[in-house]
């Protein structure tokens, strides 16, 4: 009876309200992140303050930029004593930006093509929900890229790479008896092919050939990612085997790897470009020298092996031996247990540091300016700012810099963020 | 042990360099290219253009020797070197000359055993400073510990420090890479005072937004001769290079010029001219190369006169008077031995 006596009883749930206007939207957002006590609120009052001076003393120099004109005086007198930029100079310029001043314009195509298809080659390697065919093309891809960038007889990438698919074909034939025999046929095997497919590919030079471009030539944005991209695709993969060196038991090897990887730690990656430069040139009979852009290549991937191999190690280091140990106790040998079960994860540790390892690479690329080789910076601080016309344009011409290498390294970082969650187990 | 073996294959290897480099006309000719040595750019003195074709001063020389030598002022491979790599790029054999405003010294030519072959511009090294500062003088008592924008790896540093030894004052040094990196810190405020050679001043003054607003003080603290150089002990080649640019400089004092070589060599009434163009004697071959050398060279890119009008003369945006690299004949001291 008592439930009788309640004066009122809800039935219905009641609707769900919307917060106070002080506990939600735009209020909720200021009052909690900028006015939320007397210390905040300054910071917020001199915040807006940096903000508003750097717009109003920018805004005028970007909205009055020139984006025709000749020469950068050309440009002071449009102005006419206004803060404006001269943007001009990337009008005129910017094939020498991209492609370096020696790059033939009618073949800017090849390096563009040679980057679409980079990008159609990555694909596969970098997001693994795409059919795993596609990795065929990316083996493709280093001797088609070759062929489009240097140019020449297509002869000479194919016979480089039917000389590598023979030489394992070989491997995969005899390594069942032995590893080493079986690297030994290969390689012979593999020379043997190069050497005889090199008279051929001599012989027809002119077959299908595209005009030859020499490495001297390369410069601009292009030679940057031309050299990060193939140090950086060389150096994991090394800088893998020799983080696995370094923890062998076999002495000889390990000693070869540690003393490796701390020689090139120890020394700054400018040093080792000043001997690809200068050094080496001593040693090799003029005219018979190797490349300079191969010789900086070189010295580029040993730099970041090194240190992708100390990255690898932490990842390794990283591993509970009880992993070592299930691999064993499962009856795996040492290549199966590595890259089946060590490797994944030890790696899956380390992506951040190659990434970061990666990254750092592609700007150290600028480097090679010092060494007069005119990449994107060399074309600035160069032909460009040593030309009458153009002396004297900075801010326009190295903030251009700046902003391309931002996009290209904030992708990749941005990338390498997204494999991590992609790869995110239960290990935390 | 394993020193001396190192040692041991650098000896082979230096040797085998110079055997091989023993003939640099021959090497040069059998490769069909001339390897030049140049500056990463240096306004007026060599600068690609928009299409990328090296043009200036010190690049004229580089065109005149492969046109003497190949008959081609085009067969070039020009080579950029920095102020830390040039002399290295010249001694491993890496170019065949090395054109790029570089200062003739006793240590340069003596100690690093380089042969320079003669001067193409006589420069001087002098400052330029805001004229908001008000300073008129190198050696006046205001520039007392002002803060200099200087190139690392020059002739330029090392007069710098003498200078302010001998007036007894202080200076603050910023080294700096290249000279568009000294005007940009000179622009900024970053440093009170630029200096390099005047030429270079004159060029970086002449591209500033408002000229007049920058002095270049009286003062001229060092003597610059600049001039080509090639590797010592190759006479011959270093013979070619040098009576290259005897020839540019002997087509401006008896009036040859990229019009009129081709008219002339067929016989004029001047000695010095017919042997110059090779119409008489055997000068050419002399040298190694056929009689038609200098008139080649000349009709590359003129005689000293017209290179010099063409690249950094009055009537170009760097406008440098000629001064000094005037004819001996104008009191200058731009003199040629004779052709006989």
């Amino acid at each position: 009876m008592a439930e009788n006596n309640a004066s009122f009883v809800r039935h219905e749930l009641i609707k769900e309200q919307v917060p106070p206007v002080s506990q939600r939207g735009v209020v909720k957002w200021v009052s909690e992140n900028l006015i939320s006590s007397p210390f905040n609120v300054i910071m917020t009052l001199l915040s807006l303050w940096i903000i508003y001076s750097i717009i109003v003393n920018s805004a005028p120099w970007f909205i009055n930029g020139i984006w025709d004109a000749k020469s950068v005086r050309e440009c002071y007198d449009i102005l006419d004593g206004v803060s404006g930029a001269c943007f001009a100079v990337l009008k005129e310029r910017f094939p020498q930006l991209i492609y370096g001043f020696k790059y033939p314009p009618t073949e800017y195509w090849r390096p563009n093509t040679a980057v679409v298809l980079l990008l159609a080659a990555l694909a596969p390697v970098l997001f693994r929900k795409l059919p795993q065919q596609l990795l065929g093309f990316s083996a493709i891809y280093p001797f088609l890229a070759y062929w489009l960038i240097w140019g020449g007889t297509p002869l000479v990438p194919v016979i480089a790479f039917l000389g590598l698919a023979f030489g394992i074909y070989c491997f995969r034939r005899f390594s069942a008896r032995s590893f080493a025999f079986g690297v030994v046929i290969a390689v012979i095997a593999a020379s043997l092919f190069w050497v005889l497919g090199g008279y051929l590919s001599e012989a027809n030079g002119t077959f299908l050939a595209l005009e030859a471009v020499p490495s001297r030539d390369m410069g601009g944005l292009m030679l940057n990612l031309l050299l990060g991209t193939i140090a950086c695709s060389i150096s994991i993969p090394l800088g893998v085997i020799l983080a696995l060196g370094r923890q062998s038991n076999m002495p000889i090897i390990k000693w070869i790897c540690v003393i490796f990887i701390e020689f090139i730690r120890g020394v700054p990656l400018i040093t080792l470009l000043f001997v690809a430069n200068v050094i080496l040139a001593f040693f090799f009979p003029p005219d018979t020298s190797i490349d300079l852009i191969l010789r900086v290549i070189i010295m580029m991937t040993f730099f970041n092996s090194a240190y992708i191999a100390e990255v690898v190690r932490g990842g390794l280091a990283a591993l509970p031996t009880g992993q070592y140990e299930a691999a064993n106790s499962l009856g795996l040998d040492y290549a199966q247990s590595m890259r089946l079960i060590i490797l994944p994860q030890a790696l899956k540790i380390s992506i951040p540091g190659i990434v970061n390892v990666s990254v750092g690479m592609l700007k150290d690329t600028t480097l090679v300016s010092i060494i007069s080789m005119f990449d994107l910076v060399g074309m600035i601080r160069g032909p460009i700012l040593a030309t009458s016309e153009w002396n004297g344009v900075y801010w326009e011409l190295f903030g251009c810099a700046a902003a391309i290498f931002f996009v290209i390294c904030f992708s990749v970082s941005k990338y390498s963020q997204w494999l991590e969650r992609q790869l995110e187990t239960s290990n935390r | 042990m394993k020193k001396t073996v190192f040692l041991g294959a650098l000896t082979v290897a230096g040797l085998a360099a110079g055997l091989v480099s023993a003939g640099t006309l021959d090497d040069v000719k059998a490769r069909g290219t001339l390897n030049c040595g140049v500056s990463t750019g240096v306004p007026g003195f060599a600068e690609p253009d928009a299409n990328g074709r090296w043009q200036g001063f010190d690049i004229a020389v580089c065109r005149a020797v492969a046109a003497a030598v190949l008959g081609d002022n085009n067969a070039i491979q020009f080579v950029p070197t920095t102020g830390k790599t040039r002399f290295t790029s010249l001694a491993s054999g890496e170019i065949d000359m090395l054109a790029r405003n570089t200062t003739w010294t006793l240590s340069r030519d003596v100690d690093l055993k380089f042969d320079f072959v003669g001067v193409n511009y006589y420069d001087g090294q002098g400052f330029m400073v805001k004229a908001s500062t008000g300073i008129t003088s190198a050696s006046s008592p205001e520039i007392d510990g002002v803060t200099v924008c200087i190139q690392t790896g020059t002739t330029s540093e090392l007069n710098l420090s003498d200078h302010f030894r001998s007036i007894g004052m202080s200076y603050e040094p910023l080294p700096v890479e290249s000279g568009s990196e000294a005007v940009a810190n000179y622009m900024a405020g970053s440093c009170d005072m630029f200096t390099t050679d005047r030429s270079a001043l004159a060029a970086r003054r002449a591209t500033q937004e408002v000229p007049t607003d920058h002095v270049v003080l009286p003062e001229i603290i060092s003597k610059e001769p600049l001039g080509p150089l090639v590797r010592h002990g190759d006479n011959e080649w270093g013979d070619v290079v040098r009576w290259t640019l005897n020839a540019l400089i002997t087509a401006e004092e008896f009036g040859v010029t990229a019009a009129n070589a081709e008219e002339l060599s067929e016989g004029t009434n001047n000695a010095e001219i017919n042997r110059l163009l090779g119409s008489e004697g055997t000068m050419g071959e002399m040298l190694g190369l056929d009689a038609d050398w200098a008139k080649r060279a000349i009709m590359s890119e003129g005689n000293y006169g017209e290179i010099f009008e063409a690249n950094i003369g009055a009537g170009t945006i760097i406008g440098l008077p000629r001064g000094v690299n005037a004819m001996w004949t104008d009191g200058g001291l731009i003199y040629s031995p004779p052709f006989r």
